[in-house]
């Protein structure tokens, strides 16, 4: 059978909604703002050694806080701290139904992992209490200190009860490759609670961000996460993460789509070659990504041929049902969800799916 | 021909080139007879086994297909007459790329390092591209130390036997960076191809996010290296710098062109005040100065209708270059895939476009 | 009836720029040193507020590593993915032949001129009613009283 016959668990098309927006960033009003949830052990530490992360990669970029010029609130605050102004940008002015809140501020590249998983519970905090308790659309992604996971699961235990948190969310720049052991932990966990691991843009974890080296540009850095989530796909698929939590549902998020098919068969390929190396890989890498693995869709590719990426989508067409339509508001490269979409399109049907059906499905909306 | 021949028609009026065939050094000692006294010397006092670290570890099913390995204790690929019986005597077959992977980046003495190198290339003329014409050859430099690397370029680029520099992948700085554009302004200057090849041992891991654990991962991620290194090609400007370079992908695949230069090119067209030197869309530079090979396909016959697409998308009558990668074996189907190619394609694909590239009937 | 006065002068100092509704559009009005463009306030992209982006000159390159920037003030750069216009001529700058933003004339009427000239600005359906001092005439500046005293921007929507 070949994989492209086996669909994955469809999800009803009959229950649609209005639009879900997979990606959605809150941001601190200023760096400050986060004190008042974090404990006062850490208030000095906060404001003068601070994270200790993995420093050296510093492009100029092209705008202030990766944010859309426009997306600067009046009250002051950067983008994405400011729920008013959220709404007429984003969740009135296109009639949001769900939008899943990934806080700009993230935990993960810090060295010092006590203060990182302070900083992680801090932020989930305000994410409930800012956010979440103001506005019903909202949901939460819950940032764990991913590189510490014994602390990362005790933070999904404490918050795993409250169900507007709806995934457990990581930055792809990692210091081991996601399908590493160190990591398991908090798969189990996730699998446990019943929550997806949603995998974002960004970080750094000291690791040039190309397996050739540190690149000269900001253009390339931000292409370059492509190929991060290359490789922690890679990485989960043949070092065998799927099979060992048979429950486990991983979304890449930010990281792009069209590069899924290629992959796959490439993973396929060296599979039926070089199989016997990975023995706990017991299906074709194919397989395995069409049921467990979900996409946000922007930054949305742009062929210059817009029926290019349908007919790449054609030879892949589970990808239907796990894209999930996200606009990365407030940030430059938003995609807006009225003309986003028309560069790909899309048939009937898989559009409803795309900006609606298969977040629900994923996130149990 | 052997279970995995070439497996097709001629392609009328023109013969095929397979655009990557490999030799492999059988030993340090096979270089002894290409190397100074003093480090013969040195090589046989200290035990140092040459640069050993392979990209193909021999014996996993990748690394050899059948009948390549000599019998005699030599490694696949050590042996021409090999060659000659699985490839350059198939019917059909006109010429070949030769390509010595042997990882000279490995050795962090960089005199060493430019002294073996230099022995490499004086083996391959002597052993192999002297004493058969239908090869072509590749340049083993020094990749990690670029002034080294222009000294060997200079030493024996203009040899016409030569017609490409060969740099691995994997490097500590990617190969658009300043500070290597002497190197790529001596290829050019010899009328020499640039060619990225699976592989490298620059220290810093394969991946942006670390070191996995298995070989399969890095043979997976080649293909993510490979669009790193051409993604800082371009961004540092090299093909308007260099308006004659010409590049070459080797055996890192090709089927993640297409995703891969839609982002590129929509990313360029916000950010490309930061690079004003890249004056057209990334993809179109591709086309009019990169080549791919066509091993591994990283697709199975049983899927012509992605091939179909991906072919369209890559364009690939005007960029892919067939390849065997002799010795080594990426899927059980060998060239079997060929059958797939549109009947337009069939001559650019399996000689045309290699035979110009390399300006082969010079 | 493609004239439409659209701001006073001194409401867009040089530096500045005020985007306005004219005949159901929105424009920027842009003033670069003393010198008006009007662009519309759509990108044609993804349909971003194009007029709310950075201003800013022309980055160009004949070799790695060297950075020209001139025309300062003359390119204006999305708010969001920041595709570059050139305010004279709406051209982008990675596609100029196929990707444009509709760019318009603008530029600078005394009141005097307004209200007196036969090359007298249009009309719009929803013109806001003359106000004091002003001569009703020929025309009805769209949410503008022109009033004699003052200058006044004015773009062309059937112009460039
Ligand atoms: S909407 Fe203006 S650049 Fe995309």
């Amino acid at each position: 059978m070949s994989v492209t016959e086996r669909l994955p668990d469809t999800a009803d098309t009959r229950a649609t909604g209005g639009m879900v927006d997979c990606d959605v960033h809150t941001a601190l009003r200023s760096p400050d703002a986060i004190l008042d949830y974090l404990p006062t052990r850490w208030h000095t530490h906060h404001r003068t050694f601070g994270g200790n992360g993995y420093y050296g990669s510093k492009y100029p970029k092209s705008v202030p806080n990766a944010a859309r010029v426009d997306a600067w609130p009046g009250s002051g605050g950067a983008p994405g701290s400011d729920l008013q102004m959220m709404r007429e940008q984003l969740l009135d002015r296109w009639d949001i139904d769900v939008a899943i809140l990934n806080p700009g501020v993230h935990s993960g590249g810090s060295r010092n992992l006590d203060y990182a998983a302070a900083v992680a519970s801090a932020i989930n905090d305000i994410t409930a209490a800012e956010w979440l308790d103001h506005d019903e659309r909202l949901r939460g992604s819950l940032v764990v200190s991913f590189e510490d996971p014994p602390a990362a699961v005790a933070e999904i235990e404490r918050l795993a009860d409250d169900d507007r948190f709806v995934q457990v969310y990581l930055q792809v720049r990692t210091t081991q490759p996601l399908g590493h052991r160190k990591y398991w932990p908090i798969y189990a966990a996730a699998e446990a609670h019943g929550l997806p691991v949603g995998v974002h843009f960004g970080g750094n974890s000291g690791t040039p961000i190309t397996g050739a080296g540190w690149p000269s540009y900001y253009l390339e850095d931000h292409v370059g996460n492509a190929q991060s989530f290359q490789a922690q796909l890679t990485s989960l698929v043949l070092e065998g993460v799927f099979e060992r939590f048979p429950g486990l549902r991983y979304v890449s998020i930010e990281g792009g789509t069209a590069w899924v098919p290629p992959l796959a068969w490439r993973m396929d390929a060296a599979w039926q070659r070089l199989g016997d190396e990975v023995p706990h890989v017991t299906r074709p890498p194919s397989e395995t990504i069409a049921e467990r693995v979900w996409f946000t869709t922007q930054p949305i590719e742009e062929p210059p041929t817009p029926g290019d990426f349908l007919d790449l989508l054609d030879t892949f067409p589970s990808l239907v049902d796990r894209l999930m339509f996200s606009t990365d508001y407030p940030h430059w490269d938003f995609d807006d969800p009225d003309h986003a979409m028309k560069h790909v399109r899309l048939p009937d049907g898989a559009e409803e799916k795309i900006r609606s059906v298969n977040a629900r499905a994923l996130y149990g909306l | 021909m052997g279970e995995v021949g070439i497996g097709m028609a001629r392609p009328a009026g023109a013969g095929i080139v397979d655009a990557d065939v490999h030799c492999t050094v059988p030993s340090a000692a096979a270089l002894f007879p290409y190397l100074a006294d003093h480090w013969v010397e040195q090589i046989r006092q200290s035990g140092f086994s040459g640069a050993s670290e392979n990209a193909y570890p021999p014996g996993i099913p990748t690394s050899a297909r059948p009948g390549s390995a000599p019998g005699d204790g030599r490694p696949a690929g050590s042996d021409l007459d090999v060659l000659r019986t699985q490839v350059l005597d198939v019917d059909g077959v006109e010429a070949a790329i030769l390509n010595c992977a042997y990882a000279v980046d490995t050795i962090r003495n960089p005199d060493a390092a430019s002294a073996i190198a230099s022995a490499v290339n004086d083996w391959q003329l002597a052993e192999w591209l002297e004493v058969e014409p239908r090869l072509h050859g590749s340049l083993v430099v020094p990749s990690q130390i670029p002034e080294l690397a222009v000294a060997e370029i200079e030493r024996l680029g203009d040899d016409p036997r030569f017609v490409q520099v060969f740099l691995p992948a994997r490097s500590a700085v990617p190969y658009g960076r300043r500070d290597f554009h002497k190197v790529l302004a001596a290829a050019v200057e010899r009328d020499l191809v640039v060619s990225l090849q699976y592989g490298g041992f620059p220290g810093n891991p394969p991946t942006a996010v670390g070191w996995p654990s298995y070989h399969i991962e890095e043979y997976v991620g080649m293909a993510s290296v490979m669009q790193s290194q051409l993604m800082n090609l371009i961004a540092e400007g090299v093909f308007d710098a260099f308006g004659d370079l010409r590049v070459s992908l080797v055996e890192g695949g090709f089927t993640w062109l297409p995703s891969f230069l839609w982002r590129f090119d929509k990313d360029w067209k916000g950010l490309r005040r930061e690079v004003p030197w890249v004056r057209r869309p990334p993809s179109e530079y591709v086309h009019d100065h990169v080549r791919l090979t066509t091993a591994p396909l990283d697709l199975d016959t049983h899927r012509p209708e992605a091939f179909a697409t991906l072919f369209a998308q890559v364009g690939g009558a005007d960029v892919l270059m067939y390849a065997s990668d002799h010795p080594h074996l990426h899927a059980d189907t060998g060239d079997d895939w060929t059958s797939m190619l549109p009947e337009d394609a069939r001559a650019p694909v399996l000689g045309d476009n290699a035979r110009a590239f390399y300006r082969l009937n010079r | 009836m493609s004239i439409h006065v659209v701001a006073r002068l001194d409401e867009v100092p040089p530096g500045t720029r005020k985007v306005v509704e004219v005949a159901g559009r929105e424009i920027g009005v842009f003033n670069v040193d003393g010198e008006l463009f009007a662009v519309r306030n759509r990108c044609p992209h993804m349909a971003g507020p194009l007029c709310e982006g950075y201003v800013s000159g022309a980055v160009s390159s004949t070799t790695p590593g060297e950075y020209h920037f001139d025309r300062v003030g003359e390119i204006l750069r999305c708010p969001w993915h920041q595709w570059e216009f050139d305010m004279r001529t709406g051209q982008s700058w990675f596609d100029p032949a196929r990707v444009r933003v509709r760019a318009y004339q603008a530029r600078i009427a005394s009141g005097a001129s307004l209200v007196a000239t036969d090359e007298a600005p249009a009309t719009t359906t929803d013109a806001a009613p003359p106000a004091e001092g002003m001569v009703p005439g020929p025309y009805v500046a769209e949410t503008y009283p022109v009033s004699v005293e003052h200058d006044y921007i004015v773009v062309d929507l059937l112009s460039r």
